[in-house]
C-alpha cells in the first residue's frame, strides 16, 4: 500500500467546519484543543479559499525530528504517531511543525501535564487496538475498525479526502481534469515533498542565468 | 589477532551506514490490519490478512469519496 495522505480541495471546501466537528465527536476531542481546524484565507473577500489543516503525516516529519525524547514513530501506512507515555510536552514540536498540529491539552487524561495531542489520522496509538486505554490517550482507531478518517468521511462536499495516497490522488486529479481548474493543493509539497501544479520550480544552485 | 580487528572495524564502518530505524523503541504499536477489539470494526475484510484490509480501504475510498465515479453519466 501506499502512504496514506491527506488531501484538501480548496474550490470545494465551504469552510462547514463538519471535519473539525467529526474530529472532536468521534475522539471526544477536550474543549480548547482543535486536532483539526479549517483556515479560510481572505476571508470575506470574494474569492477567499477554505481549507482543512491538521497534522498531514509527513513524509519526512519535522515533528519527529525535533523531539529531544524520541516519542514519535510512523507505522507501515506511513501515518505519524507518538507515545503520550513517553512525551513530556515540552512543545518543540509545535515549533517544528509547519502545519500548527500539536495541541496541548491541559486537561483531560493527562492532565495539566500537558501531553501533545494531534491527528492521528484515526490511528490510535501505542495501545491495543481498539483498546479503552487507546481511546483515552489517542481516540479511536478507526483504521483498524477498517475505516478511512472520520473527518474526510464526514465531508459534505468531498473536499477533504484521505487515504491511500494513490488513491486520492487519482480522485483529485479527476476532477481537476473534469472543473479544469483547482489544481493546487495547499501544504501538499511542504508535508510530501513532492511537486504540485502551479508551484515553481526548484531553483539550482550555480545555474546559468539566461 | 589482525584478522578479526579487520573484521571488528569493518563491522563498526558498515553499521555507520545504516539508516536510523523510526519504530518506538519502548513500545510497539499493532498494525492497523491486524484489526481492532471492539465491536465496531467493519465488515468485508479478515483480520490480519494486510491484502484484504489494503483492499477493503481502497474500496471504501473510492466508493465514499469519488463522487464522480458514483454520479449517473
Amino acid at each position: 500500500m501506499a502512504r496514506m495522505k491527506f488531501i484538501c480541495d480548496a474550490e470545494r471546501c465551504i469552510e462547514c467546519n463538519g471535519c473539525v466537528t467529526a474530529c472532536k465527536n468521534e475522539h471526544e476531542v477536550p474543549w480548547g484543543v482543535n486536532r483539526r481546524r479549517v483556515v479560510t484565507l481572505n476571508d470575506g473577500v470574494p474569492g477567499e479559499k477554505s481549507i482543512s489543516v491538521a497534522c498531514m503525516h509527513c513524509s519526512d516529519a519535522p515533528c519527529m525530528a525535533v523531539c529531544p525524547v524520541n516519542c514519535f514513530y510512523k507505522t507501515d501506512e506511513g501515518v505519524v504517531l507518538h507515545d503520550k507515555d513517553i512525551c513530556i510536552g515540552c512543545g518543540y514540536c509545535s515549533y517544528a511543525c509547519p502545519f500548527g498540529a500539536p495541541q496541548f491539552p491541559s486537561q483531560g487524561t493527562f492532565g495539566v501535564r500537558g501531553k501533545m495531542d494531534k491527528c492521528t489520522f484515526c490511528a490510535g496509538g501505542p495501545e491495543a487496538n481498539g483498546s479503552q486505554a487507546e481511546f483515552e490517550k489517542y481516540g479511536r482507531n478507526r483504521l483498524a475498525e477498517g475505516k478511512l478518517p472520520a473527518c474526510a468521511e464526514m465531508c459534505s462536499t468531498k473536499a477533504l479526502l484521505a487515504g491511500d495516497g494513490d488513491v486520492v490522488a487519482d480522485i483529485f486529479r479527476n476532477r481537476v481534469v473534469k472543473r479544469n481548474k483547482g489544481a493546487e493543493v495547499w501544504g501538499w509539497g511542504t508535508a510530501y515533498g513532492s511537486k504540485q501544479a502551479g508551484q515553481a520550480p526548484a531553483k539550482v544552485e550555480g545555474a546559468k542565468k539566461s | 589477532m589482525k584478522r578479526i580487528s579487520l573484521i571488528l572495524l569493518s563491522v563498526g564502518a558498515l553499521t555507520a551506514c545504516g539508516e536510523a530505524t523510526q519504530t518506538l523503541g519502548t513500545k510497539n504499536d499493532a498494525t492497523a490490519f491486524s484489526g481492532a477489539t471492539n465491536s465496531y470494526v467493519e465488515a468485508g475484510w479478515t483480520a490480519g490478512n494486510k491484502t484484504s484490509w489494503e483492499q477493503h480501504l481502497r474500496t471504501r475510498a473510492q466508493y465514499g469519496q469519488d463522487d464522480h465515479s458514483r454520479a449517473p453519466k
